[in-house]
């Protein structure tokens, strides 16, 4: 559809944990400011391909670009684009969200890290919480510092990796709403999730990961959640019944 | 549904695959020449060598006790090289021979520390006892078995692979130590094979005083300390590659 | 491109000692052990004074380095149980900058034990273990085990076993370091001439430059995941 140098691209793309192959030779070609839901079941390898984005793990065989810097060869400069919130924290518990965000600020090498820390401290509404620490906040509120701990550094893409796991319907309405600024900002953002509500609702495109590959690929502008979900169980069913 | 097919096909000629005439030419001999020069070694210890005058019988235990430390070393060494080469490689090859290494190590490393109480119970009239050398060669064996103990606490293959080759060349330090330790600790009692023996050694001898001692070693070092070693190895290896095979069926049916 | 090496490693030891600082969690439980095996170790063995003198050395060392396990698995199960080795591994640093960053934690929650170990020691054991070449074999000694036994627990805590594996695998590869230290602490406290004893420190130097060496080589293969 779009000719445009994607910001993440991927080209036969197979990931195998030795004899087990997760990832199919896929290809994939995600264009800056794109929100991509990421679906499929357990097993369907969509942490797999996230850790592999972001470099966490090496690719068996295919290539791997991002805004053109290949993986694994320059994961350095790949680096400092990316960011990273998962279902776990990411976040040191004994010490405070100010002091989690330094510390990251000074592994990311960023000058004038105060103001910055002040402005996301703010952004994601814990600027009253700054200084306590981490270990006595609720799961929503350390899920909104790992935002903020990922947004850092102002990378210009943003993994999310089931980031609705052990959130609370108030904390994920939050979790919207920062994600949808997230995007505005400007970020590229893949996301991956089990609540296809979400996905139709939030997202700018639905992929489906099923046995390795990609059984579904569509923009999300007038997709229902119930069109989704036919879909999605369409794709599953197939894939148990073989 | 064709998974089982798939199975069954592959299992027919592996089924004949097994067995001794589908060894590989190189290690059908290898195997025989080592259980002949066993033998040979042995009627070489055990007869055609003299009698020790100062420790009679025992003394011949000797033959097999030594060499076969050097056996553990070859085999650990094994380890090493594997463990390299697979974090360089990571091919899984590499991890199987040092994984062969570290099992044929630790069983050479407890037949040499199991003769070598058998021999101190008459020469020192203990078992055991709290000797540098006899000490780190325990330990030496521990390592191996914390080795072994290492990959069972990992299921992901790729990361044991590579754990294991990690703490396999980190290992080796304790196989060092028990060469070293006699040198650096003069209090031991162990009496050194080559050079001259700590002071207080005891139970040590002279290869030249007694008829054929040099000559039953000569034939018995080569035996354990490679023939063996390898030999075992070898088959080790070739018994992950029939179990990894097995794991290659099960992947592939849950691949399909 | 890349976050300087020496800034990376001092921005993860002392986030280390700041939360340590703040929960004083690790040299809480890793003190209060060290002085309970003391005392254990001198009801046990109701030693006399010459066989305190030919064991102290020994005791002091024991429980140095069980001491160090509890700090080792702690320091490294605080980056593995958020996932945070994963938010390491993200940033754009040099992978060694973390093993030098947790080496240099872990060397210091351990030297502290060892210091608060010395004067504790002299007084129940009456023997004058605060010298300039204990001090030096302390520095050096706990180097080695903190050197190897940052390498081990961080990937000890990644297995089925977790904390259990480390002593296992920990202990023998720390033998000769172990035997070093041992060995030339008894003969400064049995004021032996130095010609006699100073091969050991100097072994422990060998040693510990041989472990950094390999630990520094070896690190980068296992936190990748």
């Amino acid at each position: 559809m779009n000719e445009a140098p994607a910001l993440i691209e991927t080209r036969a793309l197979v990931k195998a944990y030795d004899l087990l192959v997760v990832l199919r030779k896929l290809d994939l070609h995600i264009q800056r400011g794109e929100f991509v839901a990421l679906l499929g079941p357990n097993g369907s390898g969509k942490s797999t391909l996230l850790k592999l984005l972001s470099g966490l793990t090496h690719p068996t065989s295919g290539t791997i670009l991002i805004g053109g810097w290949e993986l694994p060869g320059e994961a350095a400069a790949v680096r400092s684009q990316i960011g990273m919130v998962s279902h776990k924290t990411l976040l040191y518990e004994n010490l405070t969200a100010r002091e989690n965000l330094q510390f990251f600020a000074r592994l990311y090498n960023l000058a004038n890290s105060n103001e910055r820390i002040d402005a996301l401290l703010k952004q994601v509404g814990l600027s009253k919480r700054g200084d306590s620490l981490v270990r006595t906040f609720s799961r929503g509120m350390q899920q909104r510092l790992s935002i903020a701990r990922a947004l850092l550094h102002a990378p210009d893409v943003l993994f999310f990796d089931e980031p609705y796991t052990g959130l609370d319907p108030d904390a994920a309405t939050t979790l919207d709403d920062l994600l949808i600024q997230a995007q505005r900002d400007g970020h590229t953002i893949i996301m991956t999730t089990h609540e296809l509500e979400r996905a139709a609702r939030l997202a700018s495109r639905v992929l489906i990961l099923s046995r390795g590959t990609v059984g579904y690929d569509a923009p999300a502008s007038n997709l229902t959640a119930s069109q989704l979900a036919a879909a999605y169980a369409d794709l599953t069913h197939v894939a148990v019944g073989s | 549904m064709n998974a089982a097919q798939n199975i069954q096909s592959q299992a027919v000629p592996a089924k004949g695959a097994s067995g001794f005439a589908a060894w590989p030419p190189l290690l059908r001999i290898l195997t025989i020449a080592t259980l002949i020069a066993i033998l040979i070694g042995l009627y070489m210890g055990l007869g055609y060598a003299g009698t020790d005058v100062e420790q009679g019988d025992v003394q011949r235990i000797f033959y097999i006790h030594m060499p076969v430390f050097f056996g553990a070393f070859i085999a650990f060494g094994a380890t090493v090289v594997g463990g390299i080469q697979y974090l360089r490689t990571r091919k899984p090859k590499w991890d199987t021979l040092a994984l062969a290494g570290a099992e044929v190590g630790l069983a050479l490393g407890l037949l040499n520390v199991v003769t070598g109480a058998i021999w101190a119970r008459p020469i020192w009239n203990t078992w055991w006892t709290w000797d540098p050398r006899l000490t780190s060669a325990a330990i030496m064996c521990l390592t191996y078995a914390a080795y072994l103990m290492l990959r069972n606490g990992i299921e992901n293959p790729e990361q044991r692979r590579r754990f294991a080759a990690v703490y396999g060349i980190l290992a080796i330090v304790t196989v060092i130590m028990t060469l070293v330790v006699i040198r650096i600790r003069p209090d031991t009692i162990h009496p050194a094979v080559i050079g001259p023996s700590a002071q207080n050694a005891q139970g040590t001898f002279e290869l030249e005083a007694t008829r054929g001692v040099g000559a039953a070693l000569g034939m018995n070092f080569p035996v354990w300390a490679l023939l063996v070693p390898i030999t075992l190895m070898w088959h080790r290896i070739r018994l992950q590659n029939r179990v990894d095979q097995v794991e290659a069926m099960k992947a592939e049916v849950l691949n399909q | 491109m890349k976050t300087p090496f020496w800034q990376a490693v001092f921005a993860i030891a002392r986030k280390d000692l700041r939360a340590e600082l703040r929960s004083r969690e690790l040299v809480n439980t890793m003190g209060l052990f060290a002085l309970l095996s003391v005392l254990i170790f001198s009801f046990a063995l109701e030693l006399d004074r010459a066989a305190r003198q030919e064991s102290i050395s020994g005791v002091l060392w024991v429980t140095v380095v069980f001491a160090s396990f509890l700090g080792l698995n702690r320091s490294l199960a605080m980056e593995r149980d958020q996932g945070n080795i994963d938010a390491l591994l993200l940033a754009p640093i040099h992978r060694n900058a973390i093993f030098a960053g947790k080496l240099l934690g872990n060397f210091l929650f351990t030297l502290v034990v060892g210091l608060v170990l010395l004067p504790v020691m002299s007084l129940l054991y009456n023997m004058p273990l605060i010298q300039p070449w204990i001090l030096v074999i302390l520095l050096l000694g706990i180097a080695g085990f903190a050197t190897v036994g940052t390498l081990l627990a961080t990937m000890t805590v990644q297995t089925r076993a977790r904390e259990s594996l480390l002593p296992i695998v920990m202990l023998p590869v720390a033998l000769p370091v172990l035997l070093a230290v041992v060995r030339s602490s008894t003969a400064v406290l049995n004021n032996a001439p130095i010609d006699d004893w100073i091969a050991w420190p100097q072994i422990l130097i060998v040693v510990d430059v041989v472990y950094l060496t390999v630990c520094f080589l070896l690190f980068e293969y296992v936190i990748e995941s």
